[in-house]
């Protein structure tokens, strides 16, 4: 079997299966389907990093049309990477929302939820896959737009403001991003992101390509939700429904994370971010600003999901440090960093889903012994909330061994305390819920509690062993973001 | 005079800068949306003014003329209004399930429905 047609059946396989599960008026039947799908993107996204790290670049003609003038798909070591995260979380998950959705949503949405669900899923993999500017715009608006409707569903009220205060914030950015692409187009007549990258050269001193990045580096912060356009991010993780929660933590950052190293690495290219224009000395400050609120907010959280929310704008802010190292070990570890942060936060929040369908509530005052009783999901959790500390043996050790590595060797000391600070923090609001959860007694009315069902529990282990898997066995992770942070410094091709 | 040569550029800016005032500044949901209707269009304006060439016609191929507009940025804007409507659609379809929960699609009024609901929940627990 050549690579074919593989890489735009990665992205067209969910986006004409959507339409199809609406038609699959049952929720069962809506749901195997869905799980169908996202299994077979998963065999894909496999095969397609299996050739990309043998073989080079994979390059997809969009209906034969030959690139700059055509859409092309273009694969290389960073976002087969990148598909490879989205399709294990959104793999994962599937079979997770059954009992998971079941319960959070009204039965006559199912099969709406599942399509919308398989839409955001195109809009991640598209806006990953393409080698096309303009086609990350629509393909952002997809994800986005279906992102909304999903938050949207969540069982309370505020989950409608939370989605409509996400819609105004991610359309901006959006925008923002257009206006960028759309100086790009005009300072080089092209949209292809490889030809883009080598036209730029001869305008890089214009003040149109300068008011590009700008742009566009302000349209990808809101999608990643760096401090301080993170505004919307609290309110949607919490109140999305559990799943979902899970998906878009584990994987729409990410891709706003992908989306940052194309733009400033393979379009601009370093020389023009860091050495032209000031990126480093505005991405670096924001980062650590992120990396100290985001946890020492989430500290004071009493409602879990809120929690992790804020510490998920923490753990962004070590993904867009390693960024702005520029350098070939920050970039290891924001990449390796993308990949562990979305398998502990995608388990964590599926865990948190457990206890939303045991415990019915998330806040820290109902957790009260609750490790005795659903000792599984209270493990699961805890050993995430490891990972995010970086205790060695879990993969956050990982990527803050790349981290320190990275800033001692930019001679930024005062950085590398304050990612071990951050860590700290992290102890605080880990420790806050193992002391619930595990030293306080029961009350008495919690006899009844038992442990989450199977099908929710695999799931959400799954996940935090692999995070803790990747914890040990490091060569696997490390060599793939050693290749991408390879592919994203070097010579454009 | 050279505003003027550009005019089209300040017109978007303008647009634009009007559209993300009403969206900062307005409390009101439909309202909202209109300014973010207007900034979204306002960029699209800025897009499409950059196809026209000086002197050119409508692409259309005919041995009459040899200079043509560039049809790019229409086509693509063509896509982006596509966008700006189904993010209309879906902001509008918000307000009205907001309006049903809340009975109101005012920000601070929802901000004092929720805190009061979270006043509530404490106290019961």
């Amino acid at each position: 079997m050549s690579a074919g047609a593989l890489p735009i059946l990665q992205v067209v396989l969910p986006l004409i299966a959507a339409p199809l599960c609406v038609l699959l008026r049952r929720s069962g039947l809506a749901w195997a389907f869905t799980t169908l799908i996202t299994w077979c993107l998963l065999a894909i996204s496999i095969l397609l990093l299996i050739r990309v790290m043998a073989g080079g670049v994979i390059s997809y003609r969009l209906g034969g049309w030959a690139p700059p003038f055509g859409i092309e798909y273009r694969l290389d070591a960073v976002n087969c990477f990148v598909l490879l995260i989205i399709c294990v979380i959104a793999a994962v998950v599937a079979p997770y929302m059954r009992q998971s959705v079941a319960r959070e949503i009204p039965a006559p949405r199912h099969n709406i939820f599942y399509a919308v669900y398989l839409l955001a899923l195109t809009g991640l993999l598209g806006i990953t896959a393409t080698g096309d500017a303009f086609n990350i715009y629509v393909f952002m608006e997809i994800s986005s737009l279906a992102s909304y409707v999903l938050i949207a569903l969540g069982p309370s009220r505020q989950a409608r403001t939370a989605a409509f205060q996400y819609l105004i914030v991610g359309t901006i950015g959006a925008t923002f991003l257009l206006i960028g692409i759309g100086l790009l187009y005009t300072m080089t007549g092209t949209l292809n992101l490889a030809d883009l990258s080598l036209r730029i050269r001869e305008v890089s001193d214009m003040r149109p390509i300068y008011a590009a990045l700008a742009f566009i580096t302000i349209g990808v912060l809101v999608k990643l939700a760096l401090f301080p356009v993170h505004i919307w991010l609290p309110n949607a993780y919490t109140q999305a429904p559990s799943a979902i929660s899970a998906f878009l933590a584990a994987s729409a950052t990410k891709v706003g994370a992908y989306l940052l190293l194309r733009f400033i690495f393979t379009l601009f290219g370093v020389e023009f971010s860091f050495e032209q224009m000031p990126l480093m000395e505005i991405l670096m400050p924001l980062s650590l600003i992120a990396i100290l609120v985001g946890s020492i907010v989430a500290i004071f959280q009493n409602n879990l999901k809120r929690l992790f929310a804020y510490s998920s704008i923490g753990q962004i802010g070590y993904l867009a440090l390693g960024i702005s190292f520029g350098s070939t070990s920050g970039l290891t570890g924001a990449i390796v960093h993308t990949f562990n942060h979305a398998m502990m936060k995608g388990g964590i929040f599926l865990a948190l889903g457990c206890l939303v369908f045991r415990a019915g509530s998330v806040d820290l005052s109902t957790l009260h012994g609750l490790g005795r009783r659903m000792p599984f999901t209270m493990a699961a959790l805890i050993m995430g909330g490891l990972g995010l500390i970086g205790v060695p043996l879990t993969s956050g050790f990982v990527s803050k061994w790349y981290l320190v590595q990275a800033a001692i060797e930019a001679d930024l000391w005062p950085v590398a305390v304050l990612i071990l600070f951050g860590s700290l923090l992290a102890l605080i609001y880990v420790g806050r819920i193992i002391e619930v959860a595990f030293f306080r007694p029961p009350p008495a009315d919690l006899q009844a509690m038992r442990e989450a069902p199977l099908q929710m529990l695999i799931p959400t282990w799954i996940l935090i062993a692999s995070s803790v898997y990747f914890g040990i066995h490091t060569d696997i992770t490390v060599s793939v973001s050693e290749r991408a942070a390879e592919v994203l410094l070097g010579t454009p091709s | 005079m050279e505003i003027l040569t550009h005019f089209n550029y300040w017109a978007a800016i303008a647009l634009a800068a009007i559209g993300l005032y009403a969206v900062i500044a307005r409390q009101n949901m439909v309202k909202k949306l209109i300014g973010l209707s207007l900034f979204q269009t306002a960029v699209f304006l800025l897009f499409i003014t950059t196809g026209k060439v000086a002197g050119g016609t409508a692409p259309i191929l005919s041995p009459d003329y040899t200079l043509y507009s560039n049809p790019l940025p229409h086509v693509l804007i063509l896509t982006a209004i596509v966008v700006s409507v189904s993010t209309l659609a879906v902001g509008l379809a918000l307000t009205i399930t907001i309006k049903r929960d809340y009975g109101t699609i005012e920000e601070d009024d929802i901000q004092a429905a929720d805190a009061k609901g979270h006043g509530e929940e404490a106290g019961k627990t």
